[in-house]
């Protein structure tokens, strides 16, 4: 009880930073962020992992090169007018330096995509958002890093291909999906694998929140599918778990996207989740060494950004150390360009974004090995990478029951390359040479 | 034709927990004329209390009186702060009221309890009844079961109190004009506390079911949103209305949802699905055009 104490600290805590955001020597992160409404259960723990490892950033190397991260918060309750929003609110402060921003909501990112270019202002939407902005050429300041919906999709597709002796053919995949933009993003790659792979692909939409599935999964009980593909948010994935238990179809056999792959969403679901497989591109678990080391860093100097200390080392944690580990690297790849121990402007972090090259001998050396993937971006590939892990949900916890699987890029990257140049016409844009870029 | 059944069948008993969240919507209009808009919020508040109770130490049978407690004091202090100061206001002042009610407690109780989805468990396995699923090859969930035969004594229950006790009918007469009711010495505030007090019980039983099924957390404020087109078509004012509207409304959505599609497909092509989410209220539109008052709803006759 009385949890309220903690977020008033934080907006104390925030206006505090935001004095120090003022510093011209410092770097500037703009974050909009969801800890509370709908879905402030996921943000506080992904948001909790950002913060904490730039904390750990300037608790233990005193910055980068010795320039202090500083940031401020902004509540968008996961609703795309306040993150527009919160986006004009912290631009100006973004002006100087700043940080690659995290939408982390499509619908933010459709939003800002435009706005971004004019603004200079580098978006990183990792894993989601506008997933033709792999296309570097036509979206400048747009990075869908690590991963994209459709290359999941195909990765999901290669792990049941390897688990079925190497072939698909005349197998039934039944792909049960939230009725919205992201749950529509994959469509177009698993129609190509299914036509590639000669499987039979039965789409079954599920209306907003999904909170009510028992016509979907007595239709998957008629169809009796081999597998079933998952794409579902919030709620929706808990109901379908428990609507799978009731019409007895084998949670082993369903395979859903990182958005239903965490904690938040097993654990409601009980016994109905054990066995449930997701898709992933970064792993749980305080085993990690830099999980280890943040807990030991900024936990032990009680700085900790966590309300609820419990949600250390859960998948969602754990993606918000990794997506802010990605948007460090690229300052440090920014510094390393336009001048060591000097904060970088969007335009600089821009370059560095799209020129990121995190090694597994880098990862190791940030104590991230299997944290995320080895990602190398460039104009022509704003993902860097493509690869996804899939883990299981033991009862208890989720466990990696694969390596690093990548996508049919040669598949997929067409898709990306068609779409990009459609919207180039759309909005007369002159696609960048990026033979030239470097 | 098994397969249609086993359809119907699951849509009724999805229907009958769209009643339960109907059914504290009914009370609330029957005592003051208001649709209430927190009736959503008040369902997740219900569950949320008792999954915080119970994080506390508390076992099931002692967190669901403690909850109990917690939403009857909910509805006493509503009454005391909110309603009290909006006696005789036109209804809308009230429908404002209650819209911000909602915001308030979707706001607080995550503050209070924590916003984590979690997991409820009364006993209750919602997994396919063997003797069925073996005998007919249909599945038909135990938890469901459950669910119905709960409903059906809660509408029993408010149906008798309604109807043939003194705050029953009080109630009835403080819905139908507060002015008129206060003159004759019926006691307005006490009626409405009472009310709002068994709306939260209401909201209790929905939440303790909705939340053992798809875990307790925010979304649970979503099932609102189904208990209109029940409310329209089963009428507002009426307690038996909500389950028949429930049971329309949860047996015409799924069969929609599986025999519309493919006919629609051959007609235009694409791929259709996902209609139950808009489905209840092109029904419910139809029935404000046929019958607006609802099939058990009470007509209203203005003398002009």
């Amino acid at each position: 009880m009385f949890a309220y104490r903690k977020p008033l600290l934080a907006v104390a805590v925030s206006f505090a930073l935001l004095s120090q955001a003022a510093l011209a020597e410092d770097q500037f992160f703009p974050i909009v962020s969801y800890r509370v409404g709908p879905y402030g259960a996921n943000g506080q723990a992904f948001y909790g992992g950002f913060v904490d490892y730039l904390n750990y950033v300037n608790l233990k190397d005193g910055g980068i090169n010795g320039v202090k991260l500083v940031w401020e918060e902004c509540e968008t309750e996961y609703n795309n007018a306040k993150g527009v929003e919160c986006y004009e609110r912290l631009k100006s402060k973004a002006k100087v330096s700043t940080g690659p921003l995290h939408t982390m909501s499509t619908g933010i990112s459709y939003a800002l995509i435009e706005k971004a270019v004019d603004d200079k202002l580098p978006l990183a939407m990792m894993g989601y958002g506008r997933t033709d902005a792999v296309d570097g050429s036509v979206f400048p300041y747009a990075f869908p890093l690590v991963t994209t919906y459709q290359m999941q999709a195909s990765a999901i597709l290669k792990f049941i291909k390897d688990k079925e002796k190497g072939s698909l053919e005349g197998k039934k995949i039944a792909f049960l999906y939230h009725d919205s933009a992201y749950g529509k993003e994959p469509i177009v790659a698993l129609q190509e694998e299914a036509k590639l792979n000669k499987f039979d692909l039965s789409l079954i939409p599920v209306a907003h929140p999904g909170n009510e599935q028992s016509a979907q999964w007595l239709k998957i009980r008629q169809e009796n599918p081999n597998y079933v593909i998952f794409w579902g948010w919030g709620v929706m994935n808990q109901t379908a778990l428990k609507a799978a238990q009731k019409v007895g179809f084998p949670r082993e056999k369903i395979i859903g996207s990182w958005w239903a792959g965490s904690e938040e969403d097993t654990v409601p679901a009980g016994d109905a989740a054990k066995g449930y497989m997701a898709a992933t591109w970064n792993v749980a678990g305080t085993t990690v060494p830099l999980i280890a080391d943040i807990e030991k860093v900024v936990y032990g100097a009680n700085k900790g950004n966590l309300q609820d200390k419990t949600k250390l080392g859960t998948i969602l944690y754990n993606r918000g150390v990794s997506a802010a580990v990605l948007s460090v690297e690229a300052l440090r790849g920014a510094q390393a360009k336009y001048g060591k121990g000097k904060p970088v402007n969007g335009e600089q972090v821009r370059w560095a974004l799209e020129n990121l090259d995190i090694t597994d001998a880098r990862l190791k050396e940030i104590g991230a090995t299997d944290l995320l993937p080895p990602i190398r971006t460039s104009c022509a590939n704003h993902e860097g990478s493509g690869m996804v892990k899939i883990q299981q949900w033991d009862g208890a916890k989720w466990v990696p029951v694969s390596g690093w699987i990548e996508g049919d890029k040669a598949l997929i990257h067409p898709l990306f390359k068609v779409s990009a140049q459609q919207y180039a016409k759309e909005k007369n844009i002159v696609p960048r040479d990026c033979t030239k870029e470097s | 034709m098994r397969f249609f059944l086993e359809v119907l069948i699951s849509g009724l008993l999805s229907g009958v927990m769209y009643s339960l969240v109907a059914l504290g919507f009914v009370l609330i209009y029957k005592a003051s004329g208001v649709f209430n808009f927190a009736q959503g919020a008040m369902v997740y508040l219900a569950a949320l209390s008792v999954v915080g109770c119970m994080e506390k130490g508390a076992p099931l049978w002692l967190a669901i009186p403690l909850a109990l407690g917690i939403m009857t004091l909910f509805g006493i202090a509503t009454e005391k702060f909110v309603l009290r100061k909006l006696v005789n206001q036109p209804p809308i002042a009230l429908f404002m009221a209650t819209i911000g009610l909602a915001f308030f407690i979707e706001g607080l109780a995550p503050m209070v309890f924590g916003s984590d989805p979690r997991a409820l468990d009364l006993g209750i396995v919602d997994e396919p009844i063997e003797a069925i699923l073996n005998r007919w090859g249909m599945v038909i969930s135990r938890f469901d079961l459950v669910a119905a035969g709960i409903a059906a004594l809660l509408v029993t229950v408010l149906a008798l109190f309604f109807q043939y006790t003194r705050i029953g009918r009080a109630l009835r007469a403080v819905a139908d004009d507060h002015q008129a009711a206060l003159s004759i010495g019926i006691p307005l505030q006490h009626i409405w506390a009472i009310v709002w007090g068994v709306a939260g019980f209401v909201a209790l039983v929905a939440g303790m079911l909705w939340g053992a099924r798809n875990g307790v957390q925010f979304a649970l404020t979503f099932t609102a949103l189904k208990a209109l087109p029940v409310l329209i078509i089963g009428g507002f004012t009426s307690v038996p209305g909500a389950i028949v509207g429930g049971l329309i409304i949860g047996a015409s959505e799924k069969l929609a949802e599986i025999y519309l599609p493919p006919l629609m497909e051959s007609a235009f092509g694409g791929n259709f699905g996902g209609i139950e989410g808009w489905f209840p209220y092109v029904l419910a539109l139809l029935f404000l055009l046929i019958r607006p008052e609802g099939l058990f709803g009470e007509k209203h006759i203005d003398r002009v």
